[in-house]
């Protein structure tokens, strides 16, 4: 017990995690910006817009997150030379960060998409009837239902995004949680079993509250009718 | 994971009004912006990639080449392949088995092994997948194991999914229609034997298209292996591409194969649930994205919730449950393809019917009189649920 206990002051696992939630916040922001913006597209009238989303959409969803994790830094970064910082710490987080919007933002086109079956249909032919145009229907009448309704996938998402930024560990990011981990357990291998617990029930303790809040969330903004 | 019933390319839909020919013009002219935008950002990605700053031609043949060639394929993409489907194969198989039983735990009336199950089922979605690989691989090298990415790949993956499918089990019992769990214990059957001869099997139907989905979520999971030294389609197009010092050109291989596969499996998970809707009563529809809340106690299916089938599968009575999207009382499902008929109640097909005939037959009209009653008995032949169709 007392080594284990040695071990938290040894390595810093709440700043681990702390680089997670990082992760996870700027990834949330910008997928958001760019989900918001695919499900524009691919609800739009024209036809164009609309198979690159799907494209888009396609793409991403079907690729696993780890390849394009390991594009990023050895593809983009190694061969194209594009860096986002001359630090490799720095560069390495924010190329990270870079591929989980990526990849992230098409699973929240979906949601957002999703919660746009749940508006009636009552409700866009009677912003047709009003006379208003394709934008403004689609801001002040389909979005705000149509994002109310979508809590629930867009939490799992976000959910999804949390777990998912462990796989910043194929992009170098090396303080981030499972790395440590790993060397943690390599260097303490006795302890193997209190570790992977302490690691996990972060996670546990993470996740359940935001879970629960999306549940309440959902329920509470649904649209009553 | 695409939802099935939602068109893609809807040229009418009702966001917007049919244009006019000002409209098309438009329309017309943002077509070719957007295309042209589209091609200039293309063209600058390949302008990245032949020219990048104090690098080599990325577009050069000389790396094409080796990423591309027979020797590529026999010696890494295949043998990569093969290790990738192996994993991805025994994984699914694990994962049903786990989750069929964990489902099934978490439904059973002894409320010790409902917890249990509970605990082990919330736990295994909470922690990331690559965790649980990591912490096996040590723990099975340590334990001398052979091949211990392999079976960390695989039981890392049974424990994430299998999760995933028990919720998916729990919620096709939680679907299903409250006369089935009723008709079987009329039947004199217990609450597990109800559960286990009833319930889990209409379930399991309804899960199918969903666990397929799962299947592209497991197959694109086993690229982690290669973070742990599995040597799957990732790791091996790494290691040609170190060879070669071609690893853009590999990797490109390597996506595209992924992509292919999984595209393909999610036309299959879009193909099946009209093939299993006919085998339950409950909502064949998969979820868009697998999991669903955590530790939300009702845990149905949004999308399924929101939508409603028109048929009635068994030819049972009209359901009463999930006609509302939950906590939202929506009710109309698939808006974007159905016509909105005036005065139409699904609760009660009749009233509209009969509204409308009040203003058809005219008193002392004979001719109108005889069309009504021929209207009638052709109507009573046709049971309600393909009548609203028409």
């Amino acid at each position: 017990m007392n080594a284990f206990a040695q071990l938290f002051s040894q390595y810093d696992i709440p700043g681990a995690f702390l680089v997670n939630i990082e992760l996870t916040l700027w990834s949330a922001l910008f997928s958001t910006i760019l989900g918001v913006m695919l499900l524009l597209m691919r609800i739009s009238p024209i036809s164009s817009l609309r198979r690159i989303a799907r494209g888009y959409v396609e793409l991403f969803k079907n690729m696993p997150l780890t390849i394009i994790m390991v594009f990023m830094v050895l593809g983009v970064y190694a061969q194209l030379k594009l860096s986002f910082s001359t630090t490799f710490a720095t560069n390495f987080f924010w190329l990270a960060i870079t591929g989980l919007s990526l990849y992230t933002a098409a699973f929240v086109c979906e949601s957002l998409r999703s919660g746009i079956n749940t508006v009636p249909i009552g409700q866009a032919e009677a912003a047709r009837a009003l006379g208003l145009n394709f934008w403004q229907a689609a801001t002040q009448v389909i979005l705000p239902q149509a994002i109310r309704g979508s809590v629930a996938p867009l939490g799992n998402t976000f959910i999804a995004l949390l777990k998912n930024s462990t796989v910043a560990a194929a992009a170098s990011v090396a303080t981030e949680t499972s790395t440590m981990m790993s060397e943690m357990i390599e260097y303490h291998a006795d302890l193997i079993v209190p570790i992977f617990l302490t690691f996990a029930f972060g996670y546990v303790i993470l996740i359940i509250p935001f879970g629960a809040l999306t549940t309440y969330l959902s329920n509470k903004l649904a649209v009553r009718r | 994971m695409a939802n099935a019933t939602t068109n893609n390319d809807t040229d009418t839909s009702v966001l917007f009004d049919a244009p006019g020919p000002r409209g098309r013009q438009r329309i017309r002219i943002a077509n070719v912006v957007a295309i042209v935008i589209f091609a200039i950002i293309l063209v600058l990605i390949f302008m990245r990639l032949h020219n990048p700053p104090e690098g080599e031609n990325q577009l050069a043949w000389d790396l094409w080449k080796p990423a591309l060639d027979a020797e590529a394929w026999t010696d890494f993409y295949l043998p990569g392949l093969w290790m990738t489907v192996k994993a991805a194969f025994v994984a699914v198989i694990g994962s049903v088995a786990f989750g069929i039983l964990f489902g099934v735990g978490r439904l059973l009336p002894a409320a010790p092994v409902r917890w249990v199950s509970a605990v082990i089922v919330e736990f295994c979605r909470a922690v990331p997948v690559l965790m649980m690989m990591i912490f096996f691989w040590r723990l099975f090298a340590f334990m001398g194991m052979e091949d211990p990415a392999y079976w960390s790949v695989v039981l890392g993956l049974v424990l994430y999914n299998g999760s995933v499918v028990a919720e998916l089990v729990r919620s096709g019992v939680g679907n299903l229609p409250n006369g089935q769990h009723e008709a079987a214990l009329a039947l004199g059957l217990t609450r597990t034997q109800s559960l286990m001869q009833v319930e889990v099997p209409q379930a399991i139907y309804a899960m199918l298209p969903a666990a397929v989905t799962q299947l592209v979520v497991v197959l694109k999971d086993t690229a982690l292996g290669s973070i742990i030294m599995y040597t799957d389609l990732l790791q091996e197009s790494r290691r040609l591409g170190s060879m070669y010092f071609n690893i853009l050109q590999t990797l490109v291989v390597a996506a595209v194969i992924y992509f292919v596969l999984c595209w393909l499996l999610s036309r299959l998970a879009e193909w099946l649930p009209s093939r299993m809707q006919r085998h339950t009563a409950a909502p064949a529809e998969p979820e868009v994205v697998a999991p669903i809340a955590i530790m939300d106690p009702s845990n149905v299916n949004q999308i399924a919730v929101a939508k409603e089938s028109g048929e009635l599968p068994r030819g049972g009575a009209p359901r009463t449950y999930h006609e509302h999207h939950r906590g939202s009382n929506a009710s109309i499902h698939e808006w974007q393809k159905t016509r909105y008929m005036q005065g139409y109640d699904e609760k009660h097909p009749d009233v509209a019917r009969q509204r409308h005939r009040l203003d058809v037959p005219l008193p002392g009209v004979p001719g109108a009189r005889k069309n009504r009653d021929e209207d009638e008995s052709h109507d009573d032949e046709r049971p309600d649920g393909q009548e609203r169709k028409a």
